[in-house]
């Protein structure tokens, strides 16, 4: 109830902050069924200035645009420091920021629903959005630790129960929220529950799947995780610099301020800069292997040989550049070819993430999702253009680059009736037979 | 209190004039049983309207069973699609948006999107003979998911292409309506199909518990029914609820015992490559073979037997009819909340008397996604035809490690016998 007076009292000092926005949506020239949509959403609170003091002690003399610039590159550096730093620490801190992350962006995003439909005195309903967070968290970690944790699974027994009956726990778990929902129901405010329902659930959608995705790509081996977010945010940095220096024709009504050239540059940048990337990061190790939990030492080991894909090799360079560059073969890893089909993926369908979180936030005039980082907004306006990312990195890798694990299919088998198990090793044997991968000599050694 | 209406009102305000007036429903009766209850008043002619109709769905679902599962699955999408197109245009009135360009055909764009992938998903596991055959079926089957995905990203950038300046809130709130429609409708529709290769069984007796539940708990109400369930609902009563559970129970128990003798419904449909159709042939499995219990003392005494003969699968059929009669209520008034939210009587006039076929199958939602989890977590292990696909995609120093470890093991457990050198 506090937060609704304070908001009411902060109304009389936004509209001078209003201004741009207000003129934005008379340009819109609003239709008589959004016109009630200015009063319906409260006008955004006053932007808190979370620059740090010290900051602004650095930047008083400069004028306001460029404070502005340095504010928002130095927290960039500053980003990008704390990125390498996770890195350092290792795939159970990077799974960790990961989910907080999540959290977070989930927390703005179900705000932004609480402001808009005013759905702050909703009985329940902040608990139950939390709790369905916490749900189907529950249900993707469970598939995910039964995986990769198999071995320290077994042998503590309540955990063997635990992930036997997963899905049918995490079901039940759902389901009580759901029936929560429906006796939580109160007459007069029926539209509003159904609304933020359907909101909390498609956030979960987008939210939650993708995070569980980035987890899933950073198991296969770190440079999965590593190569497309830096694309990613290469993508973002470059089109900036080219737009910022060479911009001219407009890309999108949405986001007046890409450009083509932007674009163009942003694309021909990020490719290079991935195969680069790629170049330097397939010599390690500990960024090549797929990480895995040792039952011994009980901790995450990114130890291995590593596989074909991160092996050099000879390619012949085609007739054409081969007159260009003067070789006629090139040492190359063969990810750094697939490193040019994620960077084409984040140059080119990446930023329609970010045009999706523009249109969201100018259907709901809003300016930033939250105030978190100082002159970027919120975690959500810098994980926008990740969205699609990992969702298409995890295709790619099930798709192109790994088949299905072998010792997943041993357990599954082992599983199976005695009459199914002779029915798949008589059928695997022809199979192999016919590919002659297996001699008949060899059989009956 | 005012206040609260004050802000619910502001947000209703424009919804109230939205949303249109209740459209009168239009008498699809047909003029045959017009003329037939012609005399009768009009509450009677409408339980009469509602008696029939009942009966023609019931024959129409015997048909259907008697067709066998090519047809029940085709039943199946035709029901998937009409519930999306209902809730679609529910969505469509809401937010007055006909005129919204594209987005009736990015919606219809999205349901095919969706359903390819599962389609893919199953078809790839149940008809792996048929597909190796086929050249262009293994590519497609190989790349199913990147396919897949492509095809939505590119509805996804239609959609970020089709936002126009003044639309943007509508077309982002149609975006959520259709994929949370989407969520609801097609993962439960995909759900049953799969419930249905189990075995006929598997579909045919959580369905019709459904069916009985409401049934039986509406007749309970109608001849006894006295404290109000829930305010949701006001016709529903506890005698309703407390009636029909018992009876759904008894049902479920009696239709379990009867369906257990048949081949027919008992085992998972199977495609035959040979003669290019579905089969349902096979030894039927513990859980549908007679077994003998012994009585606890107590029910020794009332039916005077020591043991009685039962089919394992009666057992579970109590779980599930439990399920049907407490918690599937739930998704009934979950579909009166949402028809109250945005004052609707029904979701539409298909079936005259009843409504929609959402009407119909609203208490339907969770009762499927229960039964695949019941059976994934209880009854079956790893799908076998799965588990083979997958070992013919790996790589032949794999395939060929796989093996050897397979055989050692099946020698092991004698499963498999050496092959003696002559």
């Amino acid at each position: 109830m506090t937060e609704l007076r304070q908001r009411t009292a902060r109304e009389p000092d936004a509209p001078p902050e209003d201004k741009e926005l207000e003129s934005e949506s008379k340009a819109d020239g609003e239709t008589a069924s959004d016109s009630e949509s200015r009063t319906d959403l409260a006008a955004p609170p006053a932007p808190v200035d979370n620059t740090p003091e010290v900051l602004n002690r650095a930047l008083s003399n400069l004028s306001s645009r460029w404070k502005n610039w340095w504010v928002r590159g130095i927290l960039t550096l500053a980003m990008i420091t704390f990125f390498f730093i996770i890195i350092y620490l290792g795939p159970m801190v990077l799974m960790m920021i990961v989910m907080c992350v999540q959290i977070k962006c989930f927390h703005e995003i179900i705000t932004i629903g609480y402001n808009v439909y005013h759905s702050y005195d909703l009985p329940w309903f902040r608990t139950l959005s939390w709790y369905f967070l916490l749900c189907v968290n529950y249900f993707f970690y469970g598939e995910t630790v039964t995986d990769y944790f198999f071995t320290l699974v077994q042998r503590e027994e309540p955990l063997r129960i635990l992930s036997k009956y997963h899905r049918f726990i995490s079901f039940t778990l759902y389901l009580t929220g759901f029936c929560m929902f429906v006796l939580s129901l109160v007459k007069k405010h029926y539209r509003l529950q159904f609304y933020m329902f359907g909101w909390t659930h498609v956030t979960l959608l987008i939210v939650v799947t993708q995070s569980h995705l980035v987890i899933h790509n950073l198991f296969e081996g770190m440079i999965w995780f590593i190569v497309p977010i830096s694309c990613v945010i290469c993508n973002d940095i470059m089109a900036y610099m080219f737009g910022f220096f060479f911009g001219r024709t407009p890309l999108i009504k949405l986001s007046p301020k890409k450009t083509w050239e932007g674009f163009i540059g942003g694309f021909f940048a990020t490719v290079v800069f991935g195969l680069l990337l790629s170049y330097v990061m397939s010599g390690y190790r500990c960024f090549v292997c797929p990480v895995e939990y040792n039952n011994d030492t009980n901790s995450f080991t990114v130890d291995c040989e590593p596989s074909d894909l991160f092996r050099l090799q000879e390619y012949n360079i085609p007739g054409v550049i081969q007159s260009l560059v003067g070789w006629k073969t090139i040492r190359m890893y063969p990810f750094q070819i697939h490193s040019i089909a994620l960077s084409t993926f984040a140059s080119l369908i990446g930023p329609f993430g970010g045009f999706f979180a523009s249109g969201f936030k100018r259907a709901f005039k809003i300016k930033d999702f939250a105030n978190t980082i100082p002159g970027h907004g919120g975690i959500m306006d810098r994980f926008d253009c990740q969205y699609l990312m990992a969702t298409f990195v995890n295709v790619y890798i099930a798709s192109f680059i790994r088949g299905p694990n072998p010792s997943k299919l041993i357990q599954q088998f082992l599983t199976l009736r005695p009459d199914q198990q002779l029915h798949i090793f008589n059928t695997l044997r022809s199979h192999l037979m016919d590919k002659g991968i297996l001699t008949a000599a060899a059989e009956n050694e | 209190e005012t206040d609260i209406d004050d802000r619910y009102g502001d947000l209703d305000s424009r919804a109230d004039s939205d949303v249109p007036e209740i459209p009168p429903s239009s008498d699809r009766t047909p003029e045959i049983l017009q003329k037939a209850l012609s005399g009768l008043s009009s509450r009677w002619k409408n339980w009469w309207i509602r008696g029939i109709l009942t009966l023609t769905m019931i024959s129409l679902f015997f048909l259907t069973i008697y067709m066998g599962s090519f047809m029940l699955m085709l039943l199946v999408l035709g029901i998937q699609v009409k519930c999306f197109h209902e809730i679609i245009t529910i969505g469509y009135r809401v937010y007055h948006s006909y005129e919204l360009p594209w987005f009736r055909t990015l919606s219809w764009y999205f349901l095919l999107c969706v359903n390819y992938f599962f389609y893919g998903e199953t078809v790839a596991d149940y008809f792996a003979t048929f597909v190796q055959r086929e050249e262009q079926l293994q590519f497609l089957i190989r790349y199913h998911r990147f396919i897949s995905f492509a095809l939505y990203l590119a509805g996804f950038c239609m959609f970020v292409l089709s936002l126009v300046k003044k639309h943007y809130r509508l077309q982002f709130y149609m975006f959520a309506w259709t994929h949370v429609t989407l969520l609801i409708t097609v993962t439960q529709s995909h759900l049953v199909i799969q419930n249905l290769f189990e075995g006929m069984i598997w579909f045919l007796v959580p369905i019709s518990s459904v069916i009985c539940n409401d049934i039986t708990a509406y007749l309970f109400g109608f001849f006894f029914g006295r404290t109000p369930l829930i305010k949701l609902s006001p016709k529903k009563t506890w005698e309703g609820f407390i009636g029909g559970f018992f009876s759904t129970v008894v049902f479920g128990f009696i239709a379990a015992y009867v369906l257990s003798k048949y081949q027919y419904f008992v085992c998972p449909v199977e495609y035959r490559s040979d003669v290019n159709s579905f089969v349902t042939e096979c030894e039927p499995a513990d859980l549908f073979q007679l077994h003998s219990y012994s009585l606890p003392s107590f029910l020794k005494v009332v039916l005077r037997r020591e043991t009685v003969s039962l089919y394992p699968f009666q057992i579970h059929s109590i779980a599930l009819s439990t399920f049907a009669s407490l918690i599937g209520p739930f998704g009934g008034f979950f579909a009166s909340g949402f028809k109250r939210a945005f004052k609707i009587k029904d979701f539409a006039d298909t079936i005259p008397g009843h409504g929609g076929i959402m009407d119909r199958f609203d208490c339907q939602y969770l009762m499927a996604t229960f039964v695949h989890v019941y059976i994934t977590s209880f009854i079956r292990g790893p799908n076998p035809s799965k588990v083979l696909q997958q070992l013919l995609v790996l790589q032949p120093e794999q395939q060929l490690s796989i093996y050897r470890t397979l055989k050692t093991h099946l020698t092991e457990k004698g499963i498999l016998q050496p092959v003696l050198n002559v």
